[in-house]
């Protein structure tokens, strides 16, 4: 076998569909990876970490009657991908069988290859010397601009992945995905007073990603960003309007509706919007899109991991849900037509609906409308990471937040939690503003840890709760 | 490359000689092979029966400079290990001057005995059916419970290795197995509520699935009777695993690793500050009874070790790699990982009352009538908590206790700073509870701000 995916690959794979499909499987699924990456890490003004990393494997899945068996291998070798298949149909109840009578599997279609005129990106990208050079033009820039640093990073992640999927319904499909993300973050502390700020940026499929980076203009972002919290209050903790920053400030929707609206949440029974296609679910102010196409998006895809190629699901319109995002599975069992969402953060897990590039779109008011609506409350200008729980409960911090007073911005505040229920919270986003914008993020759920795109106009909270002290 | 197949010598010699190829005198490397199984249920089906084997090894090496490089991979044929090498030595050259790791000087020390004994597994189609009994059971403890949407049953075989250069083979075989169940449950007209409970075990066989399911029904079927509670300031009581997960995010305080870079609120001059309350001491034992998942070394090879971290309140030790604990003039300590630069962290947390010290207080959560808040669980950790700030605000489940009657508390969260927590320490509790992340009584602390939506 070849060490590249290809063409070449294609009598292994379908000796492997055509025995799992005779052992009386509904459909064989083989997901091929290689990865190739890359992590620095600059303190100061010294690289002090450099991690290349090197991975293949497979992942196996067969389905009967709704269930799936699956199993993950290093061992690309024939005998290896064998041995998995047998155990993942030995699960089902299945007997690997050589008879040549596939229960349905009539060859494999043409090779779909996304990633032909890819092959050259790896050698494209950074070197180690360019990326070291960028990562320290960092650091030195947080040094110039910032004050009271004790400690300045950067850090640079380089992901280059090539996949082949194939599948007993004929599917067979080749791609090479490259994402990379670079991030500055400091900790200032003056006496007791302390502030930590970080910044991430990311795309896709752009090798020459990071010498178009901004640096001067990121460091300037992060630095004023500490300067500002260093020796903010602790937020007073109550229940008032918020106006959410876009960009970032997109994770409130990503975890407090777009986790609720995939059909892993439908089949566990967690979500409570799985009999509401067609309902408000939102305020009318909200139309939310999930998609894989926008050109070098952190979420962006050529085809997801099940071989299907990406679209644009708008989610909601007007604050109507008008659909889930959806993989195979998802369509198996919960009869929502696949997306192109079947995403997988390696050949170790199986896919699952997950969103892409998520974001409300953007609406009729400028920022300056929405926080000069409210009289006493918190504009969160940036946020940190948060979760949803398994009852629709979602938390997510503020990092640089600011009071409120009578439509006016003022002193920053520190220690904010905003915690609230999608089913309750989503009807309170009563202006979007037009200013969408969106921002590279990892999301972390049953499908491993995925590239995405979290994104937002200024949006008004009417009430949320907000923990603080 | 299988499973069976990870041999420490054979493994070894293959590296050597396709150093030698290379010209490295100098390196080391740890390598993990594992196969796993694990199965989860909806309503009586199978939903997802998962199986893998993985196998990966991390190399370093040392160049003529005497700088590090560091490469991973999942390729253990010769052709892997070679890329791999050839990466290493390519990291190497944006090795740090400034902090340049060695091989542990107790890499090849005796090792602590470990009595883990491996325990054979069932197999996948034993586990999907004690997982649907297990299910079922769970089901019909009450009628608000209707789902379970987060279980899971899964054994696993593992091995870990430690070489270098100069001789040091280090190996370690184990056999896990764990089990969770995570209800949901729901009353007429009222928010879903949900909680669970998790055991593990060194085999499926020893898993304990009765108390498991028990724990999870009694926890999910308390969070029932939910009601708001008022933003306030409260004496709040956390169970073991609520304390131990909030000390856990702070474990920077300890890490020498973390004091070197400047982002731990402790400093190279703390062993002897006051930390917390007098009657409080910490260790960190990776050889305690009750930790499954124990290692006899760490990922530079350093043999694993019971240290005491706070003593009376006052911070006595810092968790060490080789290159911190050569930085501090003292041994390592047995909690790195294996990089360029090396991570520390903790092990496993034992949380006691001082010898020979008390709080005063008679305080016990099963009995206290005057008002408090008992914490369950803490959520988010990695959104909340600003480990360099020492401050944290985090959503949790827990109770109003008010005359021995216990009230859910819908929707709350918890702030505060953890130096100013770990000095309103007004009571531990004498029973010592073991748990999936540590050992540690009920702890109680006074005036922590809880923000809530009545």
């Amino acid at each position: 076998m070849t060490d590249t995916f290809s063409q070449a690959w294609s009598d292994s794979l379908q000796a492997l569909l055509q025995r799992g499909s005779s052992a009386g499987a509904d459909l064989v699924e083989i997901f091929l990876e290689r990865t190739d990456h890359i992590g620095l890490l600059a303190e100061q003004d010294r690289i002090t970490s450099v991690n290349p990393t090197f991975a293949k494997g497979a992942g196996i899945r067969v389905f009967l009657n709704g269930r799936d068996g699956f199993v993950s291998t290093n061992d690309l070798s024939q005998e290896g991908l064998t041995r998995s298949l047998d155990q993942a149909l030995a699960m089902l109840g299945l007997e690997a069988s050589d008879l040549s009578t596939a229960n349905g599997f009539e060859g494999l279609s043409p090779l779909r290859d996304y990633g032909h005129d890819k092959e050259t990106w790896l050698a494209t990208c950074p070197s180690m010397a360019d990326a070291s050079s960028r990562l320290l033009q960092g650091t030195a820039q947080l040094e110039r601009l910032g004050q009271h640093l004790q400690v300045r990073r950067g850090s640079y992640a380089r992901d280059w992945q090539e996949v082949l999927v194939a599948a007993s319904d004929g599917t067979f499909a080749r791609d090479i995905r490259l994402h990379q993300s670079t991030g500055l973050s400091v900790l200032a502390a003056d006496g007791d007073h302390r502030s930590s700020v970080g910044r991430r940026y990311g795309s896709s499929d752009r090798p020459d990603d990071l010498h178009t980076w901004d640096v001067e203009a990121s460091a300037a972002e992060v630095c004023q960003s500490a300067g500002k919290m260093l020796r903010a209050d602790y937020v007073e903790a109550g229940q008032m309007p918020v106006v959410l920053a876009n960009r970032f400030g997109g994770v409130i929707f990503h975890e407090a509706c777009g986790h609720l609206l995939e059909t892993t949440q439908i089949e566990r029974g967690t979500t409570p919007f799985s009999d509401k296609v067609g309902q408000s679910i939102a305020h009318s102010a909200v139309t939310a899109i999930d998609e894989g196409i926008s050109s070098g998006a952190f979420g962006s895809l050529a085809m997801d991991d099940e071989g299907m190629e990406p679209q644009r699901t708008v989610l909601i319109k007007d604050g109507v849900l008008q659909c889930f995002i959806s993989d195979r599975a998802g369509e198996l069992r919960t009869g929502h037509q696949r997306t192109g969402s079947g995403r997988r953060q390696s050949h170790s897990f199986a896919a699952a609906s997950r969103m892409r590039n998520t974001y409300i779109d953007a609406g009729p008011h400028t920022p300056e409308q929405l926080i000069s609506s409210v009289d006493n409350g918190l504009y969160c200008k940036a946020m940190g990471g948060g979760s949803v729980g398994p009852t629709g409960q979602f938390n997510f911090s503020v990092e640089e937040g600011y009071l409120i007073k009578d439509g006016q911005l003022g002193r920053p505040v520190k220690g904010a939690t905003l915690i609230g229920d999608a089913k309750e919270v989503m009807p309170r986003i009563s202006m979007c503003a037009n200013d969408l914008d969106l921002a590279a993020g990892f999301c972390g759920s049953v499908s491993g840890s995925v590239f995405v795109t979290v994104g937002q106009p200024h949006i008004k909270v009417d009430t949320i709760t907000v923990g603080g002290r | 490359m299988t499973f069976q197949s990870l041999n420490a010598v054979q493994l070894r010699d293959r590296i050597q000689l396709l150093a030698q190829q290379a010209g490295v005198q100098h390196w080391d490397l740890g390598a993990a092979c594992s196969d796993d199984c694990s199965v989860q249920v909806d309503r009586g089906e199978a939903k997802q029966l998962k199986a893998s084997q993985r196998s990966s090894i991390t190399v370093r090496v040392w160049n003529s400079d005497g700088l590090v490089g560091i490469t991973s991979t999942t390729d253990l044929s010769d052709g892997g290990l070679q890329q791999a090498l050839d990466g290493a030595r390519q990291a190497s050259q944006y090795g740090n001057p400034d902090d340049v790791p060695q091989f542990s000087p107790l890499a090849t020390a005796p090792l602590p005995e470990l009595n883990r004994p491996l325990k054979s597994r069932q197999g996948i189609l034993p586990l999907l059916a004690r997982l649907r009994d297990a299910e079922a059971d769970l089901l019909g403890r009450h009628p608000a419970i209707q789902t379970v949407p987060y279980n899971g049953m899964a054994e696993s075989l593992s091995t870990s290795l430690y070489l270098n250069s100069d001789g040091a083979v280090r190996t370690m075989e184990r056999t896990q197995a764990s089990l969770y169940l995570y209800a949901k449950a729901e009353e007429q007209g009222r928010k879903p509520r949900s909680s669970g409970a998790v055991r593990l075990a060194l085999g499926s066989d020893e898993l304990d699935i009765p108390g498991c399911i028990k724990e999870a029904a009694e926890r999910t079927v308390s969070h029932l009777g939910y009601q708001p509670i008022e933003t306030g300031v409260y004496r709040v009581c956390f169970t073991p695993e609520a304390f131990l997960s909030l000390l856990g995010a702070f474990s920077s305080m300890f890490s020498a690793r973390a004091v070197l870079d400047g982002v731990s609120l402790s400093n190279r001059d703390s062993i002897g500050d006051s930390l917390a309350v007098p009657y409080l001491s910490l260790y960190d034992d990776g050889l305690h009874p009750g930790h499954l998942s124990a290692a006899p070394f760490d990922g530079e090879g350093t043999p694993t070790q019971k240290l005491c971290l706070i003593e009376a309140g006052k911070l006595r030790n810092f968790l060490h790699s080789e290159a911190t604990a050569r930085s501090f003039g003292v041994q390592p300590t047995g909690h790195a990982g294996l990089g360029a630069k090396v991570s520390v962290g903790p092990d496993w947390f034992v949380v006691q009352t001082s010898e020979g010290s008390s709080s005063g207080s008679a305080l016990n959560h099963t009995t206290c009538t005057d008002p408090f808040v008992l914490i369950e669980d803490l959520s988010a950790l990695h959104a909340g908590v600003k480990a360099t700030q020492g401050s944290f605000s985090l959503p949790f489940d827990g109770w109003l206790v008010k005359d021995g009657e216990r009230i859910s508390v819908e929707a709350a969260t918890v702030a505060g700073d953890i130096r100013s927590l770990m000095n309103s320490i007004v009571h531990l509790e004498q029973n010592l509870e073991i748990t999936t992340r540590g050992v540690a009584p009920h702890v109680w602390v006074d005036g922590l701000s809880i923000t809530g939506e009545a």
